[in-house]
């Protein structure tokens, strides 16, 4: 363990920002690495040289995080750019995700590794449609906190008036979506007021600017829920024909599974259920990441498990605490967002990658579609075109092992990949 | 498993409550190569004797562990290379039982694959049709690169797991979408994915893991007395294949690598760090990126990068 760092926030901190097209999001960004002095001289004149080549008066921070020539035509993002920083406190991983609708599969993407969305809005505008979708977004994928940065305050005046009614009907959005608490916090990203530092602007605002949120938040898997669920990837069996040289193991055959505890934590003399058949073992040894053996694992660590006695386990199998069992079913209920150009085709099946497990589904009925921007239900009308989001029943070729998603945002997600092409169809969560 | 008791005495003591980010960062890594093995039929781990590829072998040994590394790596020497480099990379192979391949472009030259404009011209851009035919010469149906998102802003934009077509082509606007941990590695013959497991590590952490578990690495990432020239704000040190032209002034200078690739076209920077804490007080304190300081032809155009991963490069 870090014996530097005694808070118990984890060290790394992944989050997304997302927001309307114009709110600032890339100059958000770019400001958060440029007063985090984690910007490089040589980025810096390269996008002061861009910038200038586009007839632009001061430095365009957007710049930073489009990445690619496309975007720099045509002055949007479509895909997430990824940025590193730190303070020294916490590091951070930034995808500054797209906010066009027809780049929605891969502002999911980003979305679907953070900790927290920062959610963009201009203070001019209010809530917009996207900022909307973008809420319902994060919360379908599993972002677990929100914070709204209400951007563009000079543009206001640094009105405290208006940024209350703005952050007051935020907070009703996001209760409508279902996130119990969020922090909005006023900032100019342009001039740099509560992002990093404080600024003079805005004295009546007392609380945290952006990065002293950041620095604080917990993460994921500070907040992650307590019940045991490892995803068995490999099984490992160790023989004089495999073993590494000079590893601990020379002359020992053993089996072992190697995977992720996805939630919870494991101990040396625990029992386990393997969720796909009912057996039960008690956990003999933890081998950690550095070659030795461990007391106990906890969500998030990569790890090989050895069994006190032999049951049958393969890649997909689920190990969990034998009080908080897996449900097992063939029929699934389930929330799906369709990524693909090519709209869903009844008369196929589709091959389900869940957990390390892989089987092939259908989808049995296409119960309703949301409108992600007025948050309505729509008529199925049997169909699911690019970036629709619905809620479906599913049917397994065989018996399935699942946590409900609302239960277990680890093991409750899943997604779809066509045969045909080997496309990544569409995501889903297990209701 | 008794016998393992009475052989290893070393239990953790420690009852993890939550994970750095090294750690963080570690776990999410053995993941990813874990789900390459298990998920596709011949990988191979790209490995060129650098500091990232170090690191990723480094995981990939450890992910498998105590099971010896289950793909082979390859190797796309430019020929253009450091001694120490080539000597460190068969040391290693050869310490830890691996299989290496080695695809050459001055093989591709020889067979007429590739052409050069100039004799000593940079063999970088080359590197792009050696990997290519070497994947379809062995089958690699995935290669396993240390590429990070935050050497360079095309890179910022892949996905860890990164399909190619049947030409090596990565297509940026319509990459597969990429939730969770669920990682979609399905190709069909001749198509071929990249992985990159460090995807997410950036050149501090990559530094700090190095120190942590003590990675051996070339003398050249070390502080070091060489011949360079100063040219266009950057040393060019000053070899067979990359002489100072006229005018120029050679200097002895202190001087590391923090990046290893062709001769003619990676710069060392001026350090006395000889040590990796020195080299981590550096990595905090410059005010210049990896490439940005040590890449000769990354600058020619806002695009370099992406344009050469369209093509097929790693």
């Amino acid at each position: 363990m870090d014996t530097n760092n005694p808070t118990t926030v984890s060290g790394l901190l992944r989050f997304i920002t997302a927001g309307s097209v114009d709110d600032g999001k890339s100059t958000l960004i770019g400001r958060l690495l440029f007063d985090s002095k984690t910007l490089h001289e040589d980025q810096l004149s390269a996008i002061q040289a861009s910038s200038r080549k586009r007839g632009m008066q001061s430095v365009d921070l957007s710049l930073l995080t489009d990445g690619l020539s496309a975007e720099r035509e045509q002055g949007i993002t479509i895909d997430v750019a990824y940025r590193y920083f730190s303070t020294p406190s916490r590091k951070f991983i930034v995808g500054d995700s797209p906010g066009h609708i027809q780049y929605t599969r891969n502002m999911v993407t980003a979305a679907s590794t953070a900790d927290v969305a920062v959610i963009l809005v201009d203070a001019e505008n209010g809530v917009k449609t996207q900022t909307r979708r973008h809420l319902y977004l994060a919360h379908w994928v599993g972002v677990s906190r929100v914070v709204f940065a209400v951007n563009k305050m000079d543009t206001i005046g640094h009105n405290q008036t208006t940024f209350e009614l703005i952050r007051d009907s935020l907070i009703n959005l996001a209760r409508e979506i279902g996130y119990e608490a969020v922090d909005v916090i006023p900032v100019s990203a342009l001039h740099g007021d509560n992002v990093v530092n404080r600024g003079e602007n805005m004295p009546w605002y007392r609380g945290n600017t952006l990065l002293e949120y950041l620095e604080q938040v917990p993460g994921a898997h500070d907040s992650s829920n307590q019940i045991f669920r490892f995803s068995v990837q490999r099984v490992l069996r160790v023989n004089r024909d495999n073993v590494q040289k000079f590893s601990a193991f020379e002359n020992i055959d053993c089996r072992g599974y190697q995977g992720l505890v996805l939630s919870g934590q494991v101990a040396v003399g625990d029992r386990i259920v393997v969720s796909h058949n009912g057996s039960e073992a008690r956990v003999q040894r933890i081998l950690l990441s550095n070659k030795r053996f461990g007391q106990a694992a906890i969500s998030g660590q990569s790890v090989t498990i050895f069994l006190a006695n032999d049951i049958d386990v393969s890649r997909g199998y689920t190990f969990s605490n034998p009080d908080q069992p897996m449900s097992v079913a063939r029929d699934l209920d389930a929330a799906l967002c369709w990524f693909d150009e090519n709209p869903f085709d009844r008369s196929k099946t589709y091959l389900m990658k869940y957990g390390s497990d892989l089987m092939r589904v259908k989808v049995k009925e296409i119960q309703y579609r949301v409108d992600v921007n007025s948050l309505e239900r729509l008529d199925a009308e049997n169909r699911l075109a690019m970036n629709d989001i619905a809620r479906i029943q599913l049917r397994s070729q065989r018996d399935i092992a699942f946590d409900k998603f609302a239960v277990n945002r680890e093991t409750g997600v899943f997604i779809l990949i066509d045969e045909i092409n080997n496309h990544t169809v569409a995501a889903g969560t297990i209701q | 498993m008794n016998k393992l008791v009475d052989n290893l005495n070393n239990l953790d003591d420690v009852r993890p409550s939550s994970l750095s980010h090294l750690e963080s960062l570690e776990s999410e890594s053995i993941h990813i190569l874990r789900e390459v093995a298990s998920e596709c039929e011949n990988p191979a781990l790209l490995f060129s004797g650098g500091k990232d590829s170090a690191v990723v072998l480094h995981l990939a040994l450890k992910a498998f562990y105590p099971e010896r590394l289950p793909f082979s790596l390859l190797h796309v020497d430019t020929e253009h290379n450091y001694p120490e480099v080539i000597q460190y990379r068969d040391a290693v192979v050869s310490r830890n039982e691996l299989k290496l391949i080695v695809a050459s472009v001055g093989d591709s030259i020889k067979k007429g694959r590739v052409h050069l404009r100039a004799e000593n011209e940079p063999r970088n851009k080359h590197q792009t049709v050696t990997l290519l035919d070497a994947i379809e010469e062995y089958g690699f149906d995935v290669c396993i690169g240390g590429a990070r998102r935050d050497e360079e802003k095309a890179r910022a934009k892949e996905r860890i797991f990164s399909f190619r077509d049947e030409f090596g082509q990565w297509d940026p606007k319509n990459q597969r979408p990429e939730l969770w941990n669920l990682y979609n590695a399905r190709v069909f013959p001749g198509e071929n994915i990249r992985v990159f497991p460090i995807s997410n590590w950036t050149e501090e952490d990559v530094w700090e893991y190095i120190k942590r578990e003590d990675i051996q690495l070339p003398s050249i990432y070390f502080s070091h007395q060489r011949a360079v020239v100063k040219r266009n704000s950057l040393l060019v040190p000053i070899t067979d294949l990359t002489p100072a032209r006229d005018g120029e002034v050679i200097e002895d200078m202190f001087v590391r690598f923090r990046t290893v690739g062709d001769i003619t076209c990676t710069a060392p920077v001026a350090s006395n760090a000889r040590s990796i804490d020195e080299i981590i007080f550096e990595t905090k304190t410059t005010r210049i990126t990896e490439r940005g300081a040590t890449r000769l032809d990354d600058q020619t155009s806002e695009a370099s990068m992406e344009l050469r991963k369209k093509e097929g490069y790693f």
